[in-house]
């Protein structure tokens, strides 16, 4: 699904990944977890093209595509998707309005007809209640005035829309209470297939009660320094970041 | 999502020109070349006179150069006032109006073909100087209702054009309104009677076509106690590198209980992305709620032009009477747009309502300027004023230039004004869901004027959110 090979990228000058390899495949759920600041995000960023961060070495392999070859609008239309940590308020522009023009982007990208006003009401619909949304959602402008959890769980719902092969999901978990951690959770556990995969990325282990990874990365200062099953993600859990940190160190 | 797709059109396309025979008076401005277009006319001494005092008062103004942009002085003296294509200027049925003419609307998308068109629409259309067909005004006259242009009302409908023509905007007013008045050669003219809802809307097309001439519409629409009307005004012009003047006059009159409202979508070429050529559109357009009870609403969609100095106002004369003000001014490239509006408050309870939404992009640079009057014996009147700017990339600026004035403590008025940038992560956003920059663009510039276009017709809210994309399209990256 993803082959990335010594990724090295840059914000504002300064060295944020240094040297970054890991292969995603089909059917399988990657935590990558890290203490503040080790480049959780910037790889979410990196991956899905934000044109602040300098990829300055390494390369990356989406589904067989040179994935710097793409432009953020390609590599979502190819089927990457992230779900952001913090999700951008768009006024004036209906939810749904947003949702069907990126969902028939993608389609016609695929090849396929557009769906019409009333076919996109109804599938909405349908993965609406896949994500516990009330249906005012379909109609009030993109994220505004949404609360946290509600921006939250509005990405999890695009995701669903969009149906990717590949979801990053960068911190879904900060800033939601029990309830809505359960419910986005539980929607990207049900969007879970073997012909998909996800990356979580996340601070805390707690997301992991609820979404159980295949394999979890620990990533600090830039690189990976440990990998491992979900029970690495306990470990962390116990033991805490500086373990790993001195480890990293050592080596 | 439909619309979005529409924006294949890289550049403006209404560029071309019609080759068409034309009768043009010789450039220049006297009081001769005004006694030819009053004879081309036809018309009665009444309009003459009144047209030469206006030139004698013009001869004693000044250009005004207070908004906020500079241009090459224009001579007065190289224009022509007057151009109309030869054969047939006013058909007597659209089967007689030339074929190259009715083919230029065709290619606009107007089609004054009454069987082709909606019902729910009836045109005038107005090429360079003379309006050239008006359609489904038999429909209307079985209501008492005349649209006609204003070459006609002033033959068939003295006594009105009379009683309604200058009573809003005289010709003294301003520099433009005055040069106007003396020079003005067609427009739209809109009665309607006492108690009558018109049932279509009206709408007048105008097309410059011809070069080194000038337009200098007028129109008119009168809507009598407890009438309604819902008028639409769109404009194109061919692309040429020389600039070209349009000065306008509207005026509105609402007796009591009245209601008109008026939409605009100017579209003028704006000149090319280096600042050459486009039209200088220099509009006087005030309202006025005569009557108690009345509500003038103006709103309007700005794209075009290079240079807009445009302040649709309305005189709340009228005891609890309503003005309103939408607005979407987009400028790309080299334009400049100053525009605004005055709501003057005279009568008690008065009403008014500003909302103002400026885009800049490109080298654009967006005025507001509104002015917001409340006399002392308006009691309680209200005012609401929003102004927004959008900024797009870091050449275009963007102003707000309010004037309050209040006389009396019963009244109450707000402005609310805010800026903002069309930011990277806005746009990484849309793009990461699968949409490009153009369309990114179109979606978030119209999220932000979707209050002003939710008071345009539908067909032409449409239109209007399609051009918003055109006019904007290379303005990013």
């Amino acid at each position: 699904m993803i082959e990335i090979k010594n990724l090295h990228a840059n914000v504002a000058g300064k060295e944020i990944l240094k040297g970054i390899d890991l292969s995603v495949h089909a059917g399988e759920v990657h935590a990558i977890m890290g203490p503040n600041g080790s480049g959780k995000s910037t790889l979410a960023q990196v991956l899905a093209g934000h044109p602040a961060y300098e990829v300055t070495e390494g390369e990356v392999i989406f589904d067989g595509k040179n994935l710097f070859d793409l432009d953020p609008e390609e590599r979502a239309q190819e089927g990457l998707f992230l779900a952001f940590q913090y999700p951008v308020e768009i006024p004036g522009v209906s939810n749904s309005y947003f949702l069907k023009a990126g969902l028939n982007e993608i389609r016609k990208h695929r090849g396929l007809e557009p769906l019409d006003a009333m076919q996109f009401l109804k599938l909405l619909k349908e993965k609406m209640k896949l994500v516990e949304m009330d249906s005012s959602f379909i109609n009030r402008p993109v994220n505004e005035g949404f609360s946290g959890g509600e921006k939250k769980r509005n990405e999890i719902l695009q995701m669903a829309v969009l149906e990717p092969k590949l979801a990053i999901l960068d911190e879904t978990d900060s800033g939601l209470d029990i309830d809505a951690l359960k419910i986005v959770a539980d929607g990207v556990t049900k969007l879970k297939r073997p012909d998909n995969a996800a990356i979580v990325v996340t601070h805390y282990q707690r997301l992991l009660n609820y979404i159980v990874p295949d394999f979890v990365h620990v990533l600090v200062n830039g690189r990976i320094v440990k990998s491992g099953t979900k029970e690495l993600a306990l470990e962390l859990e116990a033991s805490g970041y500086d373990s790993v940190k001195d480890a990293a160190a050592v080596a | 999502m439909d619309s979005m797709e529409v924006l294949v059109n890289k550049e403006y396309k209404y560029g071309f020109v019609t080759d068409v025979a034309t009768d043009t008076v010789p450039a220049g401005l006297n009081e001769d070349i005004i006694r030819l277009i009053s004879q081309k006319k036809g018309e009665p001494e009444f309009m003459l006179n009144w047209r030469l005092k206006a030139f004698r008062h013009w001869l004693t103004m000044e250009e005004p150069h207070w908004p906020n942009f500079t241009y090459p002085k224009i001579d007065y003296q190289s224009i022509s006032y007057y151009s109309a294509p030869k054969k047939n200027p006013k058909a007597n049925s659209i089967e007689e109006v030339d074929k190259e003419i009715l083919e230029t609307y065709e290619k606009l998308g107007i089609s004054l073909n009454e069987q082709k068109r909606l019902s729910g629409v009836a045109v005038d259309a107005v090429f360079d100087s003379v309006s050239v067909a008006t359609t489904f005004q038999e429909t209307l006259a079985k209501q008492g209702i005349i649209f006609c242009s204003m070459s006609e009302a002033i033959q068939k409908h003295p006594d009105l054009v009379q009683k309604y023509l200058g009573s809003v905007v005289p010709p003294t007013d301003n520099f433009f309104a005055a040069l106007n008045s003396a020079v003005f050669t067609d427009g739209s003219f809109c009665f309607i009677p006492k108690g009558v809802r018109c049932p279509m809307e009206l709408s007048t097309y105008f097309r410059i076509n011809a070069a080194e001439t000038g337009q200098f519409e007028r129109t008119l629409i009168v809507a009598e106690e407890g009438a309604y009307v819902s008028y639409l005004e769109g404009c194109t012009a061919p692309i040429r590198d020389t600039n070209q003047l349009h000065a306008a006059v509207v005026e509105l009159v609402a007796l009591d209980d009245a209601q008109i409202k008026y939409s605009t979508v100017q579209n003028w070429y704006a000149g090319n992305k280096q600042g050459l050529g486009g039209i200088y559109n220099f509009v006087t357009k005030r309202g006025k709620c005569a009557g108690k009870n009345s509500k003038i609403s103006w709103t309007q969609v700005e794209t075009g032009s290079a240079i807009t100095w445009k302040y649709p106002s309305v005189i709340l004369l009228g005891d609890n009477s309503i003005g309103e003000f939408y607005s979407v001014a987009v400028v790309n490239n080299h334009q400049n747009a100053d525009t605004g509006t005055k709501m003057t408050h005279i009568g008690k309870n008065t009403k008014s309502t500003v909302i103002s939404k400026g885009i800049s992009a490109g080298q654009g640079n967006n005025t507001y300027r509104g002015q917001i009057k409340v006399v002392p014996n308006a009691t309680n009147a209200r005012n609401y004023t929003q102004c927004d700017s959008m900024l797009i990339g870091n050449k275009c600026s963007a102003n707000t230039f309010p004037y309050i004035e209040v006389r009396n403590t019963s009244s109450s008025v707000e402005h609310e004004a805010s800026t903002s940038k069309i930011g990277e992560d806005q746009l990484f956003y849309c793009k990461q869901r699968g949409i490009d920059t153009e369309n990114a663009i179109s979606m978030i510039v119209n999220g932000f004027a979707k209050e002003v276009f939710k008071n345009l017709p539908m067909e032409f809210a449409v239109e209007a959110q399609k051009l918003l994309g055109i006019s904007l399209e290379g303005s990013v990256g």
